[in-house]
């Protein structure tokens, strides 16, 4: 296997106050350089304070207790601030969520889209313009021109998304992360937006962390995955192996309970009751509750 | 489209100014205090004071009162004030521009502190910080504007004598001005030895009355920048590398200003009748002294116009207000 691109060992968080409820025990997860590495599990599993931690956003009410993030093998936690946004502008990108609240309201398209451009590339002027361009004509979008000068509010979901694709890829970052980049979208636009990431991931050579609680999406892009139950890891190892003999449960479960995007018909199967309560038994004898959302 | 709007709103300011103008003839009208009592010389006779009253027309009825003044008023003629014997359109004209100075001085130096403060606040991390600077607004909340303007006097006219405490401008200096607005025409004929003088008369009574503007801007902005700054696109901002500085700046401060102008376009309202006050203890010649004589005075017919000038200004702050919408919020402006 290449050296790790994004290498988390022994991270823990918690919230903040007491009881200090833990919301991630000792995670370890690698990511390697070019390579789509699912994160998955159901709501509240934590995966989006794995993202947040690596990101540096963790709301205020949830503290790191523990662990190491560092990416092409520097620490992430423990480098200073400007060496962090250093990193944080040109190496690392996010393609958020939701497309509706991710782009600034009163800013027109061209400008978000060129900011890390402008400040970190020093790009102004006709070669920005070229530039921003191109990178809305590399995530399929039409008339190009007319887009950068746009505001949000007058864009669909769908090309809105696809901009914040090309603003993640923008300064050719080595590392992706994606948390549920389709959810937020219309079924048939979301297969679009999969394997745009895919191709353009591909084409790039960019590592991705992808987030989602759909096994169905890390059969079809990811060429690994971890599997996150409450904050910790039951299962992780190539897409294939994991999807085709899961040694847990919960991932067995997992896959059942999620829809299949090669079959049609098929319906959702609800995580039974028995094996919830098997989960609890066993996050119990590690010490840590089943965080549910209310 | 927007002149249909332009329309409604030319037609609203009208009916506005009708109602100020109906609603306060009525209750200068109803309210005690003779205006001819107050200009005879004691031992007038009877027939002095009825021929007086028949002059000014408060022989006859309220509505016929009222008539007649509107038909005047439709022409552009306000009558005369009766303490000053002056045309009352000109009285009011001579005076304004030194109040139209004063708070947009005032507005600007509010905007400016309240901005700053709460772009400030955002950059410090720490809790200290930010209780600090809360609890030095919640003072600043409750000081009104008087306060201050006594303060100043007593600080820097008696205390530390460095400011002029009256007037608009050192009569020593004053050359033949061909507009009342002293500030702007000295700049702009370039006698910046009066434009100083102008503005170190007007320097205390524009921040007694920016103080509790920049209060007020400081505590809705800094609550709109926090929870902008949570909002998905700031911290995509954040993720790209961008600095607190830089994210307040260019992503949260114009979407924060939204709420916030509203909020100064009804404070910066008040401030007009901040200025009858301030403008008292300065000796600042602008509409808000005259104000004060006039009532003082019972001077209808300049009251009566001060009212309706004051009408003007506030749909005047309302219109400006909306029109900054639109230019902070590019949904207004293609919707
Ligand atoms: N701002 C916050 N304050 C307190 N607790 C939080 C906060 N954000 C998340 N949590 C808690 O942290 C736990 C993990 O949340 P996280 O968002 O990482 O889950 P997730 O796996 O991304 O779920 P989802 O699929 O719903 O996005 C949850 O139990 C949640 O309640
Ligand atoms: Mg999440």
């Amino acid at each position: 296997m290449s050296p790790a691109l994004l290498s988390i060992a022994g991270l823990s968080a918690r919230l903040k106050r007491p009881p200090h409820t833990p919301l991630l025990r000792s995670v370890d997860l690698e990511v390697a350089p070019g390579e789509v590495h699912g994160l998955v599990g159901e709501s509240g599993a934590g995966k989006s304070t794995i993202g947040k931690a690596i990101l540096g956003i963790l709301p205020g009410a949830i503290e790191l207790a523990g662990g190491t993030i560092r990416f092409c093998g520097e620490d992430l936690l423990a480098m200073p601030a400007g060496r962090r946004r250093e990193i944080l502008g040109s190496q690392i990108a996010l393609i958020p969520q939701d497309p509706m609240t991710s782009l600034n309201p009163s800013r027109r398209i061209g400008d978000q889209l060129t900011d890390g451009l402008r400040l970190k590339r020093g790009l102004n002027g006709k070669a920005l313009e070229d530039k921003a361009v191109s990178l809305l004509r590399d995530v399929q979008i039409n008339d190009p021109e007319a887009v950068l000068r746009r505001y949000p509010h007058e864009l669909s979901g769908g090309m809105r998304q696809r901009i914040l694709i090309a603003a993640a890829f923008s300064m050719d970052p080595k590392l992706i992360i994606a948390d549920e980049p389709t959810t937020a979208l219309d079924v048939t636009v979301q297969k679009e937006v999969l394997r745009l990431i895919r191709s353009m991931q591909a084409s790039h050579g960019t590592g991705v962390l992808f987030v989602t609680h759909d096994l169905g999406v890390v059969a079809q892009i990811c060429d690994r995955v971890t599997v996150l139950y409450g904050g910790m890891i039951v299962e992780q190892g190539a897409t294939a192996d994991v999807l085709a003999a899961p040694s847990h449960p919960y991932t067995a479960a997992l896959m059942a309970a999620s829809p299949r995007h090669d079959q049609t018909g098929s319906g959702m199967q609800p995580i039974p009751a028995s094996l919830t309560a098997a989960l609890q038994g066993e996050l119990a004898r590690h010490g840590l509750e089943r965080v549910t959302h209310a | 489209m927007l002149s249909s709007r332009a329309l409604r709103q030319v037609v609203f300011a009208i009916v506005t100014l009708f109602g100020v103008a109906v609603v306060s003839f009525v209750l200068l009208r109803v309210v005690p205090g003779d205006p001819i009592a107050m200009m005879i010389a004691p031992g007038a006779s009877a027939e002095d004071i009825a021929r007086l009253r028949a002059a000014y027309g408060l022989d006859k009825g309220l509505v016929a009162q009222f008539v007649i003044w509107l038909g005047h008023a439709l022409t552009g003629d306000f009558g005369t004030s009766i303490s000053m014997r002056q045309n009352v359109v000109h009285l009011i004209a001579g005076r304004l521009p030194a109040t139209i100075e004063l708070t947009l001085t005032a507005l600007a130096v509010g905007l400016a502190l309240g901005i700053g403060a709460a772009v400030a606040s955002t950059l410090g991390t720490r809790r200290l910080i930010g209780s600090t600077v809360d609890n030095a607004n919640g003072i600043l909340l409750a000081v009104p504007d008087f306060v201050w303007a006594l303060a100043f006097v007593l600080l820097f006219g008696v205390a530390w004598p460095i400011l002029p405490i009256s007037g608009r401008v050192d009569p020593r200096l004053a050359i033949d001005f061909t507009t009342s607005f002293l500030l702007i025409e000295s700049l702009l004929r370039l006698r910046l030895d009066i434009a100083r003088d102008v503005l170190a008369h007007m320097i205390m009574p524009a921040m007694a009355l920016a103080l509790p503007l920049a209060a007020v801007i400081l505590r809705v902005l800094k609550g709109a920048l926090e929870s902008e700054a949570l909002r998905d696109y700031a911290l995509l901002a954040r993720i790209r590398g961008a600095s607190r500085l830089r994210v307040t700046l260019r992503e949260t401060l114009r979407n924060a200003m939204i709420p916030t102008l509203a909020l100064t376009g009804v404070q910066f309202t008040f401030m007009f009748g901040g200025t009858v006050i301030v403008e008292r203890i300065f000796a600042y010649p602008g509409i808000g002294n005259l104000a004060i004589d006039a009532v003082i005075n019972r001077d209808l017919p300049l009251v009566q116009g001060l009212i309706l000038t004051f009408g003007l200004i506030f749909i005047l702050i309302n219109l400006a207000v909306e029109a900054s919408f639109a230019l902070l919020n590019p949904r207004l402006r293609h919707g």
